[in-house]
């Protein structure tokens, strides 16, 4: 399934991600890492953690609807994958990035802005298992 | 309340911006991985802009002693690279190309009420719950072990 180049929306959408992730910095000293986000929402350690990361996530899951009001549509959403293949990704992601301790936002977007080797040795591994795994779905398994 | 009225706009910020970007569209992310198919290289322009930004926001907040709500950075303290980051990596890359979810892009995805969105964040929820729980029975083993 082919999808249209968006270069200017998807720069636009990016410059928003880092002003999110600087003024969480700012403004808590925080990580904008979905990833730590998430499994500190879910396993809190203590109630000041817990509401900080609840409000942050309803602001998150407000953002489609916010971009709705604006524009009129849902932002798009295409899922190319099985309802089986989309729970059995789910799982794996959720088990590599707690070990991997981040993913794309954690990782990808404040560690390499930190410039931490760890946030870069890690973004350029999942990068390359990203496309490897796309690679064989695609065109060696796909055909 | 004034700190949570904010701090939920922080995450409308982020959540808008994924929304904009194409990062919550599996189709998007997976083509842009495609390199010997589909090709569709919009999100390096999210990955680009993210951290330009974000690289230079930094050096302006760390010019401060401490963020405004707290007594420090909390930043990881941790600097090793290890086989756990690395094979943690790994496995992440290779389910976000079976999914074409990552966890920045789902959840704000679950905005829409798409139910393929719900499917991913439970398992993706499942997936942490067990690898912490074996987290924690490997760090009790390691004693025992070092014992024996």
């Amino acid at each position: 399934m082919e999808t249209e180049f968006t270069p200017y929306a998807s720069l636009g959408g990016g410059l928003l991600i880092g002003l999110a992730a600087v003024m969480l910095m700012a403004t808590l000293g925080r990580i904008f890492g979905a990833t730590g986000i998430l499994a500190g929402f879910i396993q809190p350690d203590s109630s000041s953690e817990f509401s900080w990361r609840a409000a942050l996530l309803a602001g998150m899951v407000s953002g489609p609807v916010l971009y709705l009001a604006i524009t009129g549509n849902w932002p798009a959403i295409e899922v190319p994958v099985s309802t089986p293949m989309l729970a059995l990704g789910g799982l794996i992601v959720g088990a590599g990035v707690t070990y991997g301790a981040g993913c794309t936002s954690g990782h990808g977007v404040c560690g390499m802005a930190r410039l931490s080797p760890r946030s870069i040795v890690a973004t350029l591994t999942f990068m390359a298992g990203t496309a490897a795994t796309v690679y064989i779905i695609r065109h060696v398994i796909g055909g | 309340m004034t700190k949570h009225v904010l701090i939920y706009l922080i995450g409308l910020t982020f959540g808008l911006g994924i929304s904009i970007s194409g990062m919550a569209n599996p189709a998007k992310v997976i083509n842009f991985f495609d390199f010997a198919g589909t090709w569709d290289p919009s999100l390096a322009f999210v990955m680009g802009g993210a951290v330009t930004v974000a690289f230079i926001g930094y050096r302006l907040v760390f010019r401060r002693a401490a963020p405004i709500w707290g007594k420090g950075f909390s930043l990881p303290g941790t600097r090793q690279i290890d086989a756990r980051l690395i094979g943690g990596s790994l496995v992440f890359g290779i389910g976000w190309g079976i999914a074409g979810f990552c966890p920045g892009g789902a959840l704000p995805a679950l905005g829409t009420g798409r139910s393929e969105v719900f499917i991913f964040v439970v398992a993706l929820v499942a997936g942490i719950l067990l690898a912490k729980a074996l987290q924690r029975v490997s760090a009790r083993k390691k004693p025992k072990a070092a014992q024996a």
